[in-house]
């Protein structure tokens, strides 16, 4: 179907596509929804991660994870790539400390990051990540939101969601006056949309993993603490059934 | 073509290094030793903090620093928070464990630092800076709580430890120690917390008196169950009206 011009992410189609990132970007698809919300003091990461398995220890294979004492990381798509990239992410964070004896601001991590995935689109001996990560922070210019896609593009949001339900996602971010909402108001927010985009019918169990990044964190980047985590997680379900009613 | 994500991609090739592009980089960067450029001068500390001192009491740890940077005898810098020691070793020092930190912060697994294991870990720092005939050119004592432990340690720049109920840093200021023995030793789980400011004080006050090193200015960190506490900055009251009566030093002439 695409005569050979799929078997290398060093080649181009002769209509200029290069067909190993765009499924890079299936894989991508494929996945549990990631979503981040950037507010006015801080930033939400949310994650719906599928359990293919009831024989898992619960909380395992944490998709959702820290790049830096305020900067977190979910990623949606192949697991190992997702902890390749966060590892990557503390290297490139650990190399700014070491070379500008201050605490990185998102943008220098984001960049570095998009660098590094896109030198896997260049050549025939890699693949392209199957993963778009979404980077959250709240640093010296205050709360920061970015995507890295596997083309190495990236670009910074007031609200982001990749993964399956991410189009439902983003018509429920556009809803929501994002600049205004607390830290607090947006774990519930982001608590709802992953209830509400989670597909019952095609994928059973999931896992919510929720952290956050804000005042109420002294800036670091944490799990969303379990009583909040808890009351969040209910009022989204509660709100999902609701829906159902109508 | 580089193939090899892993072992190259990112790290600028170095030809001082590996002049021929060798497999795999890293595995080939040869190690300097001590004597790599001939035996170099022995180093000495350039702006060097002074006087610190720490002691157990009932709560925890208590410790106290003056805000003194000296450049050899100049008192060149009043108002830097807690010194012991070579001031850009300190800053280094200060960088590592904050690396440290991070690194177990995005761990993420539960576990946490205590008192012990940063002490342990600073102790096998400066041991191995020692033995590379590069030594970072401070004395620090590690003070700290943790599961109604408290825990008090020094560690030199020879990689030297030991743990006693109180301690006080650098070579030759052996003035506040008795002192220190005197008011703590044996009282360790009795002491208050008014009492040992004011034991600490008393220290800081004789340090100020004799020791040309000191300045009068100075703050006080207390390690207890509740987190760390440290203290603006602060001075007490001096006598030298005594000053005037003697002679014999300096420039008098009778």
């Amino acid at each position: 179907m695409n005569s050979g011009y799929d078997l290398s992410s060093s080649t181009y189609s002769p209509d200029g596509r290069i067909f190993q990132v765009e499924y890079a970007n299936k894989a991508v698809e494929n996945s549990g929804t990631a979503i981040g919300l950037r507010v006015k003091d801080g930033v939400v990461l949310a994650l719906e991660k599928l359990v293919h398995s009831k024989l898992l220890v619960p909380g395992t294979n944490r998709r959702i994870q820290t790049v830096d004492r305020h900067i977190g990381i979910a990623t949606a798509g192949l697991l190992a790539d997702g902890r390749h990239l966060a590892s990557r992410a503390f290297d490139e964070s650990l190399n700014y400390r070491e070379t500008y004896r201050s605490e990185p601001p998102l943008s220098a991590i984001a960049e570095r990051l998009g660098l590094y995935v896109q030198a896997y689109t260049l050549y025939s001996s890699v693949r392209p990540f199957g993963i778009s990560a979404i980077l959250g922070a709240v640093d010296k210019d205050g709360p920061a939101l970015y995507v890295v896609e596997p083309s190495g593009i990236y670009y910074g949001y007031n609200g982001a969601a990749v993964g399956k339900g991410r189009q439902l996602a983003k018509t429920e971010l556009e809803k929501l006056k994002l600049s205004e909402l607390t830290t607090r108001e947006a774990v519930f927010e982001a608590a709802r949309i992953m209830h509400l985009v989670h597909d019952d019918s095609k994928d059973k169990e999931f896992e919510l993993e929720l952290s956050w990044i804000g005042a109420e964190t002294n800036g670091l980047h944490l799990p969303v603490p379990k009583d909040l985590f808890e009351e969040a997680d209910k009022k989204g379900r509660d709100a999902l059934d609701a829906d159902m009613e109508d | 073509m580089d193939h090899f994500p892993g072992t190259h991609w990112g790290k600028p090739r170095n030809d001082n290094i590996d002049a021929y592009g060798t497999y795999p980089l890293h595995a080939h960067q040869p190690r300097t030793d001590a004597f790599a450029d001939g035996v170099q001068r022995t180093q000495q500390p350039v702006v060097t903090g002074a006087s610190v001192l720490a002691l157990k009491y009932k709560d925890g740890i208590m410790m106290a620093a003056d805000n003194l940077a000296s450049y050899g005898s100049l008192a060149r810098f009043k108002d830097i928070q807690r010194a012991s020691g070579d001031m850009a070793d300190f800053q280094q020092l200060k960088h590592i464990l904050d690396t440290l930190l991070i690194e177990q912060f995005v761990q993420d697994d539960g576990h946490k630092f205590g008192p012990t294991e940063i002490y342990e870990y600073l102790s096998r720092l400066m041991y191995g800076r020692r033995s590379k005939m590069d030594p970072l050119w401070n004395s620090l004592l590690v003070g700290g709580f943790k599961d109604g432990k408290s825990f008090l340690g020094y560690v030199d720049l020879l990689g030297t430890t030991y743990s006693a109920p109180t301690l006080r840093n650098w070579v030759w200021r052996y003035i506040a120690q008795p002192l220190l023995r005197k008011s703590v030793e044996g009282r360790e789980d009795t002491l208050t917390e008014e009492e040992a400011v004011k034991i600490l004080e008393g220290c800081m006050k004789v340090l100020f008196y004799r020791d040309a090193r000191s300045l009068n200015k100075y703050q006080i960190a207390a390690v207890t169950e509740k987190g760390i506490w440290i203290s603006d900055s602060r001075s007490v009251e001096t006598e030298w009206a005594f000053a005037e009566g003697i002679r014999g030093y300096g420039a008098q002439t009778q």
